[in-house]
């Protein structure tokens, strides 16, 4: 049958299984969004905001659901506002779809209104893009797109159309959905010589990343750790891949990471990195990472090999495929060793909760993750921003199952988490939770809109300490407590903010409301702000300073030097 | 550091080139040439890149290269057995002084006179890219008006093909 540009969109993203796209219009998608209107039956278009608030959400609906996220934005502005999003899907991997319009092509070139060279700007941040010239090249690209966004490792591919392809005809077929492109598996030389130092070592530590999660392997992993008697740890981005359950998850190692994570890494003799890319956030400095370890590394893309950390074995390849093939090789083996000085640092590290509990100057944050992993189900997804409270989510959240901490790790957006929480609760058809910080809140609260708009089933917690949190940590551990730019002398009332975007807003500074507050919230329908006011002097522990390593490790910090 | 020749075999569409070059940009890789022309299939393009780095780098641009949609294949030529060539042209002041160290320099280096004028000569010379260099060093006290030179294009010698091997 003989479509428009604009029909070929809708139906080719129909055809892919999309059923849900987050979006704004413009002058250069009216056509885009007539088609979007006339097929409203079949596929749910969410207007959110602003575009980024859109990006975010499709990252967040890609993240929850393991599905692509398609997000679709006008020219000039409407593209621009989308790249902290795709930038943000870039780092951490995320599949998704950025359909963007663009000026009619004799126009291209001109400076014409609202015209930007999307595909210029994010040619670094995304896996690929397209600029479609030729109505015949529309269908055959946009599944390309989704191909490319899904396959491998998974990342953003962004198609821009001037207005003019899509208001051409051509003939349109619609097909089904592309498969993910085959990967190749890796070589059998290598795959000896992992198992050999598997078997041989006395100390493994198995460390997870984003790749576990989005290969869906939790189940693998910890069938490796039980075979090989080796504990494991995670990146940032591994976190829910394995439920916190498992005795022997020590939770996220590196710059916040568990002390017990980071220690037995440190003393690991063998790391075996699955789907991991030993960010500098994860390693600290380099030359002092791993040193006493061999390290194996499992990836599917090629070019996280020794590019931040030299490894002695790597398999290049599909992670399901390399994984179940080194679990059912590798000898069963009984480590007590290994374990029993796991358990001493699960001991100290306990002792360090502790102190640092006491420690705290008024509500410590964790007791509000207490409450948040009482009343959580199995499948409530965490979303956060950036900053202090997203570390602390990072540390006292816990999961049982894959997918539900969703959060923004190699590019670190503040004002990521609304979005994405948005993103992922509509993704799932869950309640989601969102914690963030008054900081990060402030960047992106205009989606509150959009969460009100659309019944969005959302808790926001609402850490305001009433500074930029983390600036203010490492202000005061490393810039002689000279608190440039991160005290925010605000005076927004956030419960007044929350009722008038047409949400519920409450308030709290002890666990006890909050307690009462948050059962509440996540029984009743739609958004609810709670806003927890905690001290501005509360810091995220341990750390390790920046360019340092595990050496260097600060687990507390007395409370009379906190200020 | 050692000299390196990449070459790459990408999809000829627009933009490509752009991809590439963007690549070593944001990866921080320093190029010193870059050659790009249509092959025997119209559908490819060879990019010949030269450069010096550690082995680091150069590992690392073969795998970043290899993650670019558009780029179908990626060797490495060994020095050994790499032929490279590079063509310049250069023009000189044409006067009674150097005129004829400029004709006998060309003719050693198997240069050609293509273009001859009243004020000007210009002399195209191929070869290894050393060569090149050595005749810029005979030619500058001589008045050089302006130069230009391609950049390496490489291929290896016997029956060695970029197709040959898996990477």
């Amino acid at each position: 049958m003989k479509l428009t540009g604009s029909q070929i969109v809708t139906e080719c993203l129909i055809e892919q299984g999309v059923t849900d796209v987050f979006g704004y219009p413009g002058g250069q998608v009216l056509n885009i969004y007539d088609a979007l209107y006339k097929a409203g039956d079949r596929i749910n278009h969410i207007l959110t905001a602003h575009e980024q608030g859109a990006a975010h959400a499709a990252d967040g609906y890609a993240r929850a659901t393991g599905k692509v996220g398609v997000v679709i934005a006008t020219s000039g502005p409407g593209a621009t506002n989308l790249v902290t999003g795709i930038a943000n899907a870039m780092l951490d991997s995320v599949a998704m779809v950025a359909i963007t319009g663009n000026v009619p092509t004799h126009l291209i070139g001109k400076d014409s209104f609202q015209e930007i060279d999307i595909t210029g700007v994010t040619l670094p941040i995304t896996k690929h893009n397209y600029f479609i010239k030729d109505i015949n090249d529309l269908a055959p690209c946009l599944r390309e797109a989704f191909q490319l966004a899904k396959s491998g490792r998974p990342g953003p591919v962004l198609v821009d159309i001037p207005k003019d392809v899509q208001l051409a005809t051509a003939e349109f077929t619609p097909e089904g959905v592309v498969p993910r492109l085959p990967e190749r598996k890796s070589r059998d030389k290598r795959f000896d010589e992992a198992v050999k130092l598997i078997n041989e070592c006395q100390r493994p530590y198995i460390y997870i990343g984003g790749g576990v999660m989005s290969r869906n392997l939790g189940d693998e992993i910890i069938a490796l750790s039980e075979k090989i008697d080796g504990c494991i740890g995670c990146t940032f981005m591994g976190l829910s891949s394995v439920p916190d359950s498992c005795n022997r998850f020590l939770g996220m190692q590196g710059m916040h990471g568990h002390y017990a994570s980071s220690m037995a890494n440190k003393k690991a003799d063998l790391i075996i990195g699955i789907g991991v890319r030993f960010s500098d956030r994860a390693t600290g400095n380099t030359l002092k990472y791993a040193e006493s370890a061999k390290i194996v590394q499992l990836d599917v893309d090629r070019a996280e090999i020794n590019k931040n950390i030299p490894v002695d074995v790597a398999l290049v390849g599909d992670l399901k495929d390399s994984l179940s093939r080194i679990l059912e090789a590798v000898d069963k083996k009984e480590r007590p060793e290994w374990k029993s000085e796991i358990e001493e640092l699960k001991k100290e590290e306990a002792l360090i909760e502790k102190t640092n509990l006491e420690n705290a100057k008024g509500l410590h944050p964790k007791y509000i993750f207490d409450v948040i992993n009482k009343y959580k189900t199995a499948e409530t997804v965490v979303a956060t921003d950036v900053g202090q409270h997203q570390m602390w989510a990072a540390q006292f959240t816990r999961f049982t199952k894959s997918r539900k901490f969703i959060s923004s790790g190699g590019l670190g957006t503040m004002g990521y988490g609304l979005g994405a929480a948005i993103g992922s609760a509509i993704g799932t058809g869950e309640k989601a939770v969102l914690v963030t910080g008054d900081g990060s809140f402030g960047m992106n609260l205009n989606e509150l809109a959009t969460a009100v708009t659309y019944n969005v089933p959302l808790v926001i917690v609402l850490l305001n300490n009433g500074v930029l949190g983390m600036v203010h940590q490492w202000q005061n551990l490393f810039f002689g407590k000279r608190y440039s730019n991160s005290v925010l002398d605000r005076k927004t009332d956030f419960v007044l903010l929350a009722e008038a975007f047409g949400a519920k807003g409450e308030r709290t500074d002890n666990v006890e409301d909050f307690e009462r507050l948050f059962s509440e919230a996540m029984k009743s329908e739609g958004t609810t702000v709670i806003e927890v006011l905690i001290n501005e002097d509360e810091f995220v522990l341990p750390m390790l300073p920046p360019g340092g390593s595990i050496d260097d490790i600060i687990v507390s910090i007395p409370k009379e030097d906190k200020q | 550091m050692s000299r390196y020749v990449i070459a790459v075999y990408v999809d000829n569409k627009p933009g490509v080139l752009t991809r590439v070059s963007s690549m070593f940009t944001r990866r921080g890789f320093n190029i010193d040439t870059l050659t790009v022309g249509e092959i025997e299939n119209p559908a490819y393009s060879r990019i010949t890149i030269s450069l010096s780095g550690d082995e680091y780098t150069k590992n690392q641009i073969v795998v970043q290269l290899n993650k670019l949609h558009n780029v179908q294949k990626v060797k490495v030529l060994a020095d050994e057995s790499a032929i490279r060539r590079e063509l310049m042209i250069i023009k000189m002041k044409n006067n009674p002084h150097n005129r004829a160290e400029i004709m006998a320099a060309a003719e050693v280096y198997k240069g050609k006179i293509i273009d001859y004028s009243v004020e000007t000569i210009s002399v195209e010379v191929t070869g290894e890219p050393v060569k090149i260099d050595a005749f810029i060093e005979l030619m500058k006290p001589l008045g050089i008006l302006e130069m230009c030179r391609t950049g390496i294009v490489a291929i290896e010698r016997g029956s060695e093909t970029m197709f040959s091997q898996e990477l």
